[in-house]
């Protein structure tokens, strides 16, 4: 449990600085910001209690904000997903039962169950966060079109890490 | 109460969202300019639409009063205007009538005198030419100062303001003053640090300076009530009583000062000491 929780702390950090330092500088076309940070939301252990999970995901979501000069937006979107993932999880069905030690990811429960898991949260996600930025609904087809591409990089960007990081443990 | 208890127990999870939710907001509200200014202009918007239903319906119970000052008004100017005809046509001074000042008028749709810090809302906005900044006078007196506008609708902050700080001049021997209120009653007004050797008469006239690029010279504030000696100190005070009532302030006119830009453009390329 303690180790755990360790390893939550130090993705939490790399996560962060990853986001902040290095794909908030890349802007594709100018509009697509990918937030790959969700993939600490995403990762949290099914047996996290609830509370933690919401103030978790408040405090990444604080941190991302605090550097990208945009305080509250990210929290209010990373808190939202917080707060719809256990009912997520409870609808999508997979394969497998879940088990005790069981992790949210593809080794464990399947490449499509965890597809669809981080498409859904993490097109939430850019929604809230786009829309917040935005803050009307004046440009909605642009503002959705980022919402679209951005999505769609970061899942990528979470798949592509699942199997780096995967197949490294598995050997 | 314990049954309420158990009820939030149950639902933690469902309120600690909406706490963060909470939280969340508020820091975005708070330090995002953009965002803030967007919600303060769409409330503008929606509360001075109500506000002017509302007025248009208690407009006509003050209808009369109105037209009263109005007639007084106009009589006022009449004067004012055969004074310059007679001007123009028995000497040989060339009258300059152009000024830098535009008024525009327009109605007020909501105000305040209770708060330490009061506000009014008039029926002219953006789409109007109004700007942040621009001074607002009534037939009377001074009113204050226009510190938020919308499309159609723009927010007064008046001289009944914990901040509000107006550069007058007291009529009868020119001196510079500082006219401020101190927050108790919205007809008494203060004038503090007042240099000793200056003396302030119970009835003086004080005016607008004229130096403050937003107010013409001359627009009246009040009387002088009292003169306050501080025994011991080298500033005294004075109380004044507003001329402008501002309990019953229906129309006012926006004041726009055309030569702004270039007085402010001026200042602002002298050099910093």
């Amino acid at each position: 449990m303690n180790s755990v929780f360790i390893l939550n702390i130090i993705r939490f950090i790399i996560l962060v600085l990853f986001q902040v330092f290095i794909l908030n500088n890349i802007e594709i076309n100018g509009y697509i910001n990918p937030y790959f940070y969700v993939y600490f939301i995403l990762l949290l252990p099914f047996e996290t209690p609830k509370w933690l999970l919401l103030s978790s995901a408040f405090l990444i979501g604080l941190s991302v904000d605090i550097f990208s000069n945009s305080i509250g937006i990210n929290s209010a979107a990373c808190v939202l997903i917080a707060f719809l993932r256990p009912g997520l999880i409870n609808t999508l069905t997979s394969k497998r039962e879940f088990e005790t030690g069981i992790k949210p990811g593809i080794k464990d429960l399947g490449f499509a169950w965890f597809f669809n898991y981080s498409l859904i949260l993490v097109f939430i996600h850019h929604f809230a966060l786009f829309f917040l930025e935005a803050f009307s609904f004046h440009y909605f087809w642009f503002t959705f079109y980022q919402v679209l591409a951005s999505s769609g990089l970061s899942v990528l960007l979470i798949i592509f890490s699942q199997y780096l990081f995967s197949y490294r443990t598995k050997e | 109460m314990r049954y309420f208890f158990i009820f939030l127990w149950k639902h933690s999870f469902f309120f600690l969202f909406l706490i963060f939710e909470f939280i969340s907001f508020l820091l975005i509200v708070n330090n995002n300019p953009y965002q803030r200014s967007y919600i303060v202009n769409s409330t503008n918007e929606l509360t001075g639409n109500m506000f002017s239903a509302f007025t248009n319906f208690t407009e006509y119970l003050s209808l009369k009063k109105n037209n009263n000052t109005l007639a007084q008004e106009n009589a006022n100017l009449h004067s004012k205007l055969n004074l310059l005809s007679s001007i123009e046509t028995d000497s040989s001074f060339n009258v300059s009538t152009d000024s830098n000042f535009l008024f525009l008028p327009a109605k007020v749709i909501s105000n305040s005198i209770n708060n330490r810090i009061n506000y009014l809302m008039l029926d002219k906005g953006k789409s109007d030419g109004v700007k942040i900044d621009m001074g607002v006078i009534s037939s009377t007196g001074i009113v204050g100062l226009v510190c938020q506008v919308s499309e159609n609708f723009s927010s007064v902050m008046s001289v009944l303001h914990k901040d509000a700080k107006i550069s007058a001049r007291i009529k009868e021997n020119n001196q510079l003053v500082n006219v401020i209120w101190k927050g108790d009653d919205y007809r008494i007004g203060t004038i503090e640090d007042i240099p000793t050797h200056i003396k302030v008469i119970p009835g003086d006239t004080i005016i607008t300076s004229g130096n403050s690029l937003i107010f013409p010279e001359g627009i009246l504030i009040g009387n002088c009530k009292d003169f306050i000696e501080n025994s011991g100190e080298n500033l005294n005070n004075a109380e004044i009583i507003f001329s402008t009532d501002f309990n019953s302030l229906s129309y006012v006119y926006i004041i726009n000062n055309l030569m702004r830009e270039e007085q402010n453009n001026l200042i602002d390329s002298l050099p910093d000491e």
